[in-house]
């Protein structure tokens, strides 16, 4: 990788918003995507994620200012593909006519399909890995496979900049981290610019490469995940009741009087940890008036109390809870 | 084998257009009509002039309105996303009534536009009622986003237009009201050859401008934003295609008078048989199908051994309606 990045979409002193309205979601904002770097787009509900997204894409008009496209590419739709949060209208079209339309910016009138389109469409395919599902109708997939399928829909386009609105909204954790990883594996491999605008607060911040975050000033904060943590800015804009970002955890109130030290290591240590605070102990390092020891031999697990040897985390709970 | 359905589809065609020309009235026995239809001379007269100049028009029409209707509707499905959308849902064939009717019954009412309506007053009066609904549906279909208000616009508009309608037949006489009457049955025999030229004119205008619009019909089932995103410019798209199904249904109207359901069924009956989405081949395979299907009607519409005729609005609406219920059951399970 080159150590200058290259920015593949700029935007100067950007307003977008509902034409009509005179007041603007976001003002005059100066933002950039560069080739190879995922960027994650995160703010609450109604704040004009998909605006933005629709805005960049050329779907809708900006207020003011510009978006400025470096590619090599000439027309606006070889340069930028979307992945909406709309749902297709045809719900009778197959997974494989669907990513065909991906090709649609490249076809004449015709609508024929050339070698090198049908290979194209062949490596979207594959590179989201829904070989299994393609003669599938729409109707006939989960969520999880029709944002995959719309994901190859993009990528068949064969743009250097991809854009999507919450890809993993209604999906399980599997299916979500699963869409992450593999955004992530495209930006590097394939040197794309790639930004997702998504809720998943974790995911994102375990797999952006830089961050943008909607202010409250009609304002974009940007920087990379840790920066935007540690300084606060999470904080200030999602105003967390009970979740402490830098610990990555929900806050428990201590309601027992029993202070409790821990002694073991790994995930197990965690795990435990996690279940008493839970439970409302408090973990103290020294001088607890419980002492836990966590022995593992063989896989097995077992919670020594004194003289008691507990083999499941519920059994010992039981006997602390009393 | 699955690939090869649409096979089907021509070869009714030709079954069909064979047996619309042996059947009718007066009884012509087949070898007679090949004799007749190559050149060659029949042993009655009289036969010669029934098959070119009453059933040879009547088949050539039942080809060119079928396949008109049904192309108009497939692209008023695609254009509204809507599986029931069609030419006379959406009230385009009440506009047409009306100014029919407006052209029948208008003296009666002290408003006279013409002193005796020829064919051809009344095919222009339906071309411009058409085209005027269209065009209320077209600026409202701006406002209006979601498409199943649309159709009950259309559908209010059609009952708008005909308690007008209602408002000139109590006040017309029985002849007038007559003529219209018979009018709003439909009719596929009434064409010459002149006007059969104009038809085929108008399905040639109507095809060629749909076909240009493949890609975008296509892309139209993705929602206006996916279109736009992959390089369909939806303004212009949306105009053509409202044009090229006005200027068909318009077309057919003008010349046959509002025959209903052939637009609505066949896309139906034809994506049953081809199974596919693609426009490029929709277009060709529904335009066959219209004319299977109006082949078909025109054929039971005759009454087999009786001299009556039917109207073929009757025949239609009884092969369409049971589509419709299928359609909407259909869609049900698809989540639509």
């Amino acid at each position: 990788m080159s150590s200058v990045k290259k920015a593949l979409l700029e935007t100067k002193d950007l307003s977008i918003g509902y034409t009509g309205q005179s007041i603007p979601l976001f003002e005059k904002q100066n933002l950039a995507l560069y080739a190879g770097e995922l960027v994650c787009f995160m703010g609450p509900n109604g704040i004009g994620k998909s605006t933005l997204i629709r805005t960049l894409a050329g779907l809708q008009k900006s207020i003011e200012g510009g978006i400025y496209i470096h590619t090599d590419n000439a027309e606006l739709r070889q340069q930028i593909a979307v992945v909406l949060t709309e749902k297709i209208t045809t719900p009778g079209m197959t997974v494989e006519e669907l990513i065909t339309f991906g090709r649609y910016p490249y076809l004449n009138w015709n609508v024929s399909l050339h070698e090198n389109d049908i290979r194209i469409i062949d490596e979207a395919i594959d590179q989201v890995n829904i070989r299994n599902i393609i003669s599938k109708k729409l109707y006939q997939l989960s969520d999880g496979q029709l944002q995959m399928v719309m994901i190859a829909r993009a990528l068949a386009q064969t743009t250097p900049i991809i854009l999507l609105d919450e890809p993993t909204a209604h999906l399980d954790l599997n299916n979500r981290v699963e869409i992450m990883r593999m955004l992530r594996n495209l930006a590097r491999k394939t040197n794309k610019a790639i930004l997702i605008a998504t809720h998943e607060l974790d995911l994102a911040l375990q797999t952006a490469d830089y961050i943008w975050l909607a202010g409250n000033q009609k304002d974009i904060i940007t920087g990379i995940p840790e920066d935007l943590v540690l300084n606060g800015s999470f904080d200030d804009i999602f105003r967390f009741k009970g979740f402490d970002l830098k610990t990555g955890k929900v806050k428990h109130e201590v309601n027992r009087a029993r202070t409790i030290q821990l002694n073991g290591n790994d995930s197990e240590y965690l795990w435990t940890r996690n279940a008493l605070e839970r439970n409302g102990f408090q973990i103290v390092q020294h001088n607890g008036d419980t002492t836990i020891k966590i022995e593992q031999n063989n896989n097995a697990c077992v919670w020594i109390i004194g003289d008691n040897r507990y083999t499941s985390l519920q059994g010992l709970l039981k006997y602390l809870c009393g | 084998m699955n690939n090869n359905r649409w096979l089907l589809l021509p070869l009714l065609l030709i079954l069909l257009f064979g047996l619309n020309l042996s059947l009718g009235s007066v009884h012509i026995p087949f070898k007679e009509i090949v004799t007749i239809l190559t050149g060659g001379e029949s042993s009655e007269p009289i036969w010669r002039d029934i098959v070119w100049n009453f059933r040879m028009t009547k088949a050539l029409t039942c080809i060119l309105a079928g396949g008109a209707l049904a192309l108009s509707g497939l692209q008023m499905q695609t254009l509204f996303r809507n599986a029931l959308a069609g030419p006379d849902v959406l009230g385009l064939s009440s506009g047409a009534s009306l100014a029919v009717s407006l052209i029948f019954m208008s003296q009666a009412a002290g408003i006279s536009f013409l002193r005796t309506p020829n064919p051809w007053t009344v095919a222009i009066a339906a071309t411009l009622g058409c085209t005027g609904v269209f065009l209320i549906m077209l600026a409202l279909s701006k406002k209006l986003l979601d498409n199943v208000s649309l159709l009950i616009v259309g559908l209010m508009i059609g009952a708008g237009t005909s308690s007008i309608v209602s408002v000139l037949q109590y006040i017309s006489r029985a002849e007038e009201m007559q003529t219209y009457l018979i009018w709003t049955f439909g009719s596929l025999g009434g064409l010459n050859w002149t006007e059969l030229l104009v038809l085929a004119s108008v399905l040639l205008l109507g095809g060629s401008i749909a076909l240009g619009l493949v890609k975008s019909l296509n892309a139209w089932m993705l929602g206006d934003n996916y279109a736009a995103s992959i390089g369909i410019n939806m303004k212009r798209a949306r105009f053509w295609i409202i044009l090229s199904a006005s200027i068909l249904t318009g077309g057919v109207t003008a010349f046959c008078g509002p025959i209903a359901f052939v637009g609505l069924a066949v896309p139906h009956l034809v994506k049953f048989l081809v199974k596919t989405t693609n426009h490029k081949i929709l277009i060709p395979t529904v335009m066959i199908g219209g004319s299977v299907l109006m082949l078909f009607c025109d054929i039971l519409s005759q009454l087999p051994g009786s001299t009556q005729v039917l109207p073929i609005n009757a025949i239609t609406a009884l092969i369409g309606a049971p589509v419709v219920i299928w359609v909407i059951v259909r869609h049900s399970k698809m989540r639509v």
